[in-house]
């Protein structure tokens, strides 16, 4: 017997561009309008590029277009804010090494205990480079720190202290002990159902209030609590996600082999777990480097706080959209940056699993 | 210790402990608050509710003087919150329908505004973008004397936007006839509705009134600061991508299925999408918005960034005022847990509906 060998689909010819562009009326008119709405843009291009200021000082920004001679003599400041300017190799190493550790821990060959001491070990060093006073380096306290590390630190410290958080309060919401269920709900719905600001009002303001009146712990200090606090209840609702998406067997075969809970947890449920959830992870991830911005509400100098200062130094015509626009291109940069290498990633584990 | 390899018995045990630090842990607060409070002197309790604020508030919806109650403030605080909410919500919809359909256009062009508009949105915090607004609508625009108008009666200042107005008694009446009709006559309700809300306002006389500059400042029409002006515009920019993501992931989650359906019948694809497509991906759609919705009203205390008068800045400012922190901080975190914990009731039993619905 005879067998026909299937044939591909014929491939579809892709419909002509102008028939996708003025097809009928309303698409015609579709596109007209996009067209339109590009023109009515270009006075902002010009804003920008045509009539902007590029070089110079104070005096050649007053002539009406963008002044991004501002942002030349100000990067440094909105960068680092007021660390000392020849320490300042110190904070750009942490950049460095901030952005070097998140680059590993995406991709999932680097995944084992081994990286979470490895993180344990380069905050430490980011710390100390940071603050300095040993090895010779120049004390600089924290009220000193500012602009892009601050934000890095703030958005690295709470994930990092919030994910073991956030595993222990997603475990416990799936827990079969009511107390311990309870507890957790409370918790996570809690933290939810609260702003943002108004857990770093608490921070900022009640804090100090509830601890003891001897214990001193800096502005700084105080929002990275209510951070990863904030970070520990959203990570918790997506690894419950991922615990939920897990099949039951894999506790039960664990169980029948006389493995111990603590044991199973760590090596054969939150592996596949956390394996599920990585999209939503990273996008948590990006949402806590956004949410770092609102830390310029409580006093907290970080890369918008350091922008909004330098900007009101009276020597320049209030620079502000131009900082805003600058600040902007900054988060623009780590987030998307991050969101792109992360599908890449993804992609890479999914052209692994089908070869 | 054979007691402690019973599993009942070790987790009673666990969860005592549990009780025993969480209490503990309450117990130490307590004690160290009223320590605290006692050593610096600060006075606690709600009496200050009924004092006068004594302080101004800039615009709100309810009436408000300064020789109004604290509590008072607070309401109208409250009262801005869901004001704000409300139209950032109802903005952020409309909108982020629009960008969701552009994303699933076949329309290259139109396709990628869509998308590239969700891209940087999402991308940049809430904050930078109101304090851009509010940067643009403060320094950028001229004074009064040199109003933009872009359109013919709309001004653009550093005072504020203004917007030519209909009188307020003649559009509420047009607007209730309105939707009494297109509620009546159910087969024609879109036109139906738009006309009689057009024949009202034209048999009642309506004039449209323009702003006029008087002095320093324009008089007449709809006066928007420029607090409001930029948080709107910046709220419902940022909130119209996540709206426009969720609207388009419901679109894809109908099976394509659905779409050949339609074109077999005859369907042009836009009808398709009105009557097949977009009533079922309502049902994906409802869950993930209603959240979006709640961070709404959780986002609007960023409103404090550009000084509008809501709820946080009327918190942040009698905490400056009296030093009644612990008392304001909780009636700003009971208002909002209110708010989310009640949404998120209504949405487990909304959910808990369709599943029986759902065969």
């Amino acid at each position: 017997m005879d067998y026909i060998a299937a044939r591909p689909a014929p491939a579809k010819s892709p419909a002509p561009i102008l028939r996708i562009l003025f097809g009928d009326a309303v698409a015609a008119l579709i596109t007209v309008g996009v067209i339109g709405l590009i023109v009515l843009m270009l006075p902002v291009l010009e804003w920008a590029v045509f009539d902007a200021v590029w070089h110079g000082d104070a005096a050649a920004c007053r002539a009406g277009g963008a002044c991004w001679a501002y942002i030349h003599d100000k990067a440094r400041l909105i960068l680092f804010g007021i660390y000392p300017p020849d320490q300042q190799w110190r904070p750009v190493i942490v950049i460095g090494l901030i952005l070097a550790m998140v680059m590993a821990s995406l991709s999932p060959r680097f995944w084992n205990a081994r990286l979470a001491l490895l993180w344990g070990g380069a905050i430490l060093v980011m710390l100390v480079l940071m603050k300095g006073g040993v090895f010779g380096m120049a004390d600089v306290p924290t009220a000193k720190w500012g602009g892009l590390p601050v934000t890095l630190l703030l958005a690295v410290l709470s994930l990092g202290m919030g994910f073991p958080l956030a595993v222990l309060l997603a475990l416990g919401r799936q827990s079969k002990l009511p107390v311990v269920k309870a507890v957790s709900v409370c918790v996570i719905e809690l933290v939810r159902g609260l702003p943002l600001i108004g857990l770093l009002f608490v921070a900022a303001i009640l804090l100090p209030l509830l601890l003891p009146s001897d214990w001193t712990i800096d502005k700084l200090g105080r929002t990275v609590a209510a951070l990863t606090v904030f970070a520990a209840a959203y990570l918790a609702e997506v690894l419950r996600g991922g615990l939920q998406g897990l099949g039951k067997g894999q506790a039960e075969a664990a169980q029948a082999l006389g493995i111990s809970y603590w044991k199973m947890i760590w090596h054969i449920v939150l592996p596949q777990a956390i394996q599920k959830v990585i999209p939503p992870l990273t996008n948590t991830a990006i949402v806590m480097v956004k949410n770092t911005s609102l830390v310029m509400i409580v006093g907290v100098f970080d890369m918008l706080g350091a922008g909004r200062a330098a900007a009101g130094d009276p020597a320049w015509p209030a620079p502000f959209t131009e900082t805003y626009l600058f600040v902007a291109a900054v988060y623009f940069a780590i987030c998307f940056g991050i969101s792109i290498y992360a599908r890449w990633l993804e992609r890479g584990v999914k052209r692994k699993s089908h070869a | 210790m054979r007691l402690l390899r019973d599993a009942r018995v070790r987790g009673g045990l666990i969860q005592i402990a549990l009780l025993a630090a969480v209490a503990g842990v309450i117990l130490w607060i307590a004690h160290n608050t009223s320590q605290n409070l006692s050593e610096r002197g600060i006075r606690t309790g709600w009496d200050f509710l009924d004092r006068p604020a004594r302080f101004p508030i800039s615009e709100s919806v309810l009436p408000y003087d300064p020789q109004d109650t604290f509590l008072w403030a607070y309401v109208v605080g409250l009262g801005n919150t869901l004001w704000i909410s409300a139209l950032a919500i109802l903005g952020a919809t409309i909108l982020g329908l629009g960008i969701g359909l552009a994303g699933r256009s076949a329309n290259p062009l139109l396709a990628g505004l869509g998308t590239g508009y969700v891209t940087v949105m999402r991308n940049l915090p809430l904050i930078v973008q109101l304090l851009f607004w509010y940067a643009l609508a403060t320094a950028a625009f001229p004074a009064p004397r040199a109003a933009w108008e872009p359109l013919p009666g709309v001004f653009l200042t550093q005072r504020g936007i203004f917007l030519p107005a209909l009188p307020a008694a003649q559009l509420a009446l047009a607007v209730a006839l309105g939707l009494a009709a297109a509620l009546l006559l159910r087969r024609w309700r879109g036109t139906a509705g738009v006309a009689v809300f057009a024949a009202t306002l034209i048999l009642t006389r309506a004039t449209v009134e323009m702003p006029e500059l008087r002095g320093f400042t324009f008089t007449g029409g709809i006066a928007l600061s420029p607090e409001f002006a930029a948080l709107m515009l910046g709220i419902i920019l940022y909130t119209a991508a996540f709206v426009g993501e969720i609207i388009r992931g419901g679109i894809d989650a109908v099976a394509r299925g659905q779409w050949e359906a339609g074109r077999a019948l005859g369907l042009p694809d836009r009808a398709t999408l009105r009557r097949i497509i977009l009533p079922q991906a309502l049902r994906v759609i409802i869950p993930p918005m209603t959240s979006q919705y709640l961070s709404t009203v959780k986002n609007t205390t960023l409103a404090l960034a550009v000084g509008y008068p809501e709820l946080g800045l009327v918190v942040n400012t009698v905490i400056n005022q009296t030093g009644q922190a612990i008392e304001s901080l909780l009636i700003l975190l009971g208002v909002f847990l209110t708010i989310s914990l009640s949404v998120s009731l209504l949405m487990n039993w909304y959910n808990a509906r369709m599943a029986i619905v759902v065969r």
